[in-house]
């Protein structure tokens, strides 16, 4: 399952990230690692971005980025 | 008395407060300028204290030093290349766990280095207790507690800085994991044992030899130790591929910093855990909420333009009186001759046109600062990505694109928001396309003369909405032709919430207004003589004594005013402008323009109100005819045909907004090629869809 699939309350866990380097990097600098907890915070209306948060950290992200992290939900 | 200079690099992630913190270091001198180059600006601060003399750079927020944005590639290239002794941390301590991977990072830089823990006040608020001192062990390097808001600590910082300097560099600790630290001394053994001669450590080539530095496999390859080391790295490499379940070395280095700074907060900070919804979470819910949040949204950016430009229109109104009163004054001193006319038609009116946006810029981006400083300029993006990213543009480019109806040259320098820099070319590029204030003289002569007043302003509405969707359908062409790229991923941090500062706020605000004065305004006092010059030359003194004495000798005040309007038609047609204008005329024709015409849209090169102006004094009226006076609508109605005239408006829809303007451009853009592309593409496109209108509206009429 990606991260696009999932809706605002949802927590996952994050297996994997797959794209190229520079932009995991990013998503490396904001904590959203392997094992790292995410939380879905705001999707907007027409469902193109999303905001999550990990830890501290609130990011922005759109969807056909969420879409190349891979996750495990695990609602509580 | 400075006898020693000390070089700071100030280093952080966005967000942490790095320029709040030279900001409250007192009696310092502050320079701005650019980093070479690039637009990035380039602050520096100097002060004395005791006999040194220290040099702050505060380089752009990175998040790391991997050059994804050109902020990072900006950063990582000053900590590579330039002189520095000290590397400033600056850490947010609130968010300490993602602060310390950019400063593991630094810390394989092998550099003096000090830490600042800053905004330790909401730390404490949120009842997080750091224990800098261990931190400072682990890390190897001293840590301090500061808060530049409450201007805590900030002596402190200055003191390290200095003991800094004059201690001795001591050896970086940046400790890896068991399998990792075990491969480095396989490997440094050998160089030992080998007694390999190198200028760096045994430990920093291993590292980078285990990183897959490029550069150093180069020089290894020319090395007789390469035979025996080779299976050693086969085999380290090896070792970490099964551990690591990657072959990616680059992620297994990032784990690594990864698990050193959660290492070093879970041995340092203890946070009680609050169940409590914080106040950014409280405030978001109501900012970026599904259904309130684009509405309030335009609500802020309404009242944001409504400051701006009622507002503003009062010290504009002033300026330009001033400007006018001081044109006048200047040319009574100095007597009616060539010097009197270059000196206040010129030179004094060119730099009045560069004070007159200065209000609107001030105000403009007072907003934006707000909006930028208290966190909300990222709620924007978000909020807004989804629809401009189908155009090929991006959620922040809706406040420079929105300014643009007001006026191109603060909507220009809002661009700089656009970190990306291919983002920030293609909005730039649209940004002309929203039809400014300036134009609507303009559309206000035409659409009067060829409408009924009830249609009028129907019409101005059709205009300004067409251009903005022109605008929209050019950047997705653009995106697809010239910018094509893969998408920009968007990936943005949304910082929490903050008050502003208003000491942060003036400072942005006062520099922003100051390098505009600056750099604007040397290029357009430049080109502001020149369209002076060519307007004004050649002079034709025997037909201009001619007429000065048929106006002596002309009896009403209404004949006299006629002749030197006359004069003045004169003058134009054959001043080197006129005759740009006649020579252009066969290029112009198919849009259905005369030379009247094309003289008017190339003098509205220099600024839109001149185009009024030109075309009063062209069709034979006064100079000081407006929008407004009777007798211009009259004579556009007889003399220009329909379908002319929407050409027209079409044309001065979409090519270029004014001098000023494409000054800003060419400076924001970072060239002057960026100029000519976009006087080229703004003016074919302005030929094409003129023509097009021409001939759909003959057919139809």
């Amino acid at each position: 399952m990606t991260l696009d699939k999932l809706n605002i309350g949802d927590t996952a866990i994050i297996k994997a990230v797959n794209c190229e380097n520079a932009l995991k990097n990013r998503f490396y600098s904001f904590g959203m690692v392997k094992d790292s907890k995410i939380y879905i915070e705001e999707i907007t209306l027409a469902r193109n971005t999303m905001e999550v948060r990990i830890k501290n950290t609130k990011v922005a992200i759109r969807f056909s980025e969420a879409a190349k992290i891979e996750i495990e939900l695990e609602n509580e | 008395m400075n006898n020693k200079i000390i070089k700071v690099a100030l280093v952080g992630q966005p967000n942490v407060g790095k320029s709040m913190l030279i900001n409250s270091i007192s009696n310092a001198k502050l320079k701005v300028g650019n980093f070479s180059g690039v637009t990035v600006a380039k602050e520096e601060v100097f002060l004395a204290y005791k006999d040194y003399r220290i040099e702050i750079t505060d380089l752009p927020g990175a998040y790391s030093l991997n050059e994804y944005t050109i902020e990072e590639k900006v950063t990582k290239e000053f900590l590579d290349n330039s002189p520095y002794d000290i590397i400033l941390n600056v850490l947010d301590s609130t968010n300490l766990e993602r602060n310390l991977f950019l400063t593991s990072e630094l810390l394989a830089l092998d550099k003096k280095m000090i830490i600042v823990l800053n905004m330790i006040d909401e730390a404490e608020k949120e009842s997080i207790e750091i224990n800098e001192n261990l931190l400072g062990k682990i890390l190897g390097k001293p840590c301090l507690k500061t808060s530049a808001a409450k201007n805590i600590g900030i002596n402190e910082v200055i003191k390290a800085i200095v003991k800094k300097y004059e201690d001795k560099k001591l050896p970086t600790k940046l400790i890896f994991s068991d399998v990792i630290e075990e491969e480095i001394e396989n490997i440094s053994d050998l160089f030992k044992d080998t007694g390999f001669k190198t200028h760096c450590t045994y430990r920093e080539l291993a590292i980078k030899l285990l990183k897959e530095d490029k550069q150093t496999y180069k020089i290894f390859h020319n090395e007789p130790v390469w035979v025996k080391l080779q299976p050693i790295l086969n085999n380290a490499f090896e070792h970490l591929y099964i551990h690591y379940h990657t072959k990616n070395m680059e992620d297994v280095f990032n784990d690594e910093k990864f698990a050193f700074s959660k290492g070093a907060v879970t041995e340092t900070v203890k946070q009680k855990i609050s169940t409590k919804k914080t106040l950014t979470e409280k405030i978001d819910g109501l900012l970026i909420h599904k259904i309130f949040g684009i509405p309030i949204f335009l609500f802020l950016m309404w009242g944001l333009f409504q400051l701006t430009f009622v507002l503003g229109n009062i010290p504009m109104d002033m300026i330009d009186s001033f400007f006018a009163s001081l044109i006048d004054l200047t040319k009574e001193i100095l007597g009616d001759n060539e010097f009197g006319s270059i000196v206040a038609d010129g030179a004094i009116a060119g730099v009045g046109a560069v004070i007159l946006f200065l209000p609107n810029i001030v105000i403009l981006f007072f907003g934006i600062a707000l909006l930028e400083t208290t966190g909300y300029m990222s709620r924007v993006a978000f909020l807004l990505d989804g629809f401009f990213h189908k155009f090929g543009l991006h959620g922040k480019s809706f406040i420079p694109l929105v300014t643009g109806f007001g006026c191109s040259v603060p909507a220009y320098m809002a661009a700089r928001t656009l970190k990306n820099e291919k983002d920030r070319l293609l909005t730039l590029f649209i940004i002309g396309f929203m039809s400014c204030g300036a134009r609507l003289p303009i559309y206000v002569l035409f659409t009067g003369a060829f409408f009924s007043v009830e249609n009028a302003g129907n019409i101005i509405f059709l205009i300004y909405i067409s251009g903005a969707l022109l605008g929209l359908i050019a950047a997705k062409v653009l995106k697809i032709v010239v910018f094509k790229s893969e998408d920009e991923p968007f990936v943005m941090e949304m910082p929490k919430y903050r008050m502003p500062s208003f000491k942060l706020i003036w400072h942005t605000v006062s520099n922003q207004a100051l390098m505009y004065l600056k750099k604007a305004g040397t290029y357009i006092l430049a080109a502001s003589l020149l369209i002076w010059f060519a307007s004004n030359y050649p002079k034709y003194p025997s037909i201009e004594e001619k007429y000065s004495v048929k106006i002596e000798q002309a009896i009403s005040e209404e004949e006299q005013s006629y002749l030197s309007g006359k004069l003045a038609l004169y003058n134009l047609e054959n001043s080197y402008l006129g005759k740009i204008g006649k020579f252009s005329e066969p290029l112009f024709e198919p849009l259905g323009f005369d030379w009247k015409m094309s003289v008017a849209l190339e003098a509205g090169l220099a600024a839109k109100e001149i185009v009024v102006s030109t075309l009063g004094i062209l069709y034979g009226l006064g100079e000081d005819s407006d929008e407004n006076s009777k007798g211009l609508v009259e004579k556009i109605k007889n003399n220009i045909p329909f379908a002319s005239a929407v050409s027209f408006i079409v044309f001065v829809m979409i090519y270029l907004p004014c001098l000023a303007a494409s000054m800003v451009f060419a400076r924001e853009a970072g060239g002057w090629k960026y100029l000519v592309y976009l006087f080229i593409f703004t003016t074919s496109t302005a030929w094409i869809l003129s023509f097009v209108a021409y001939n759909i509206t003959k057919l139809i009429v």
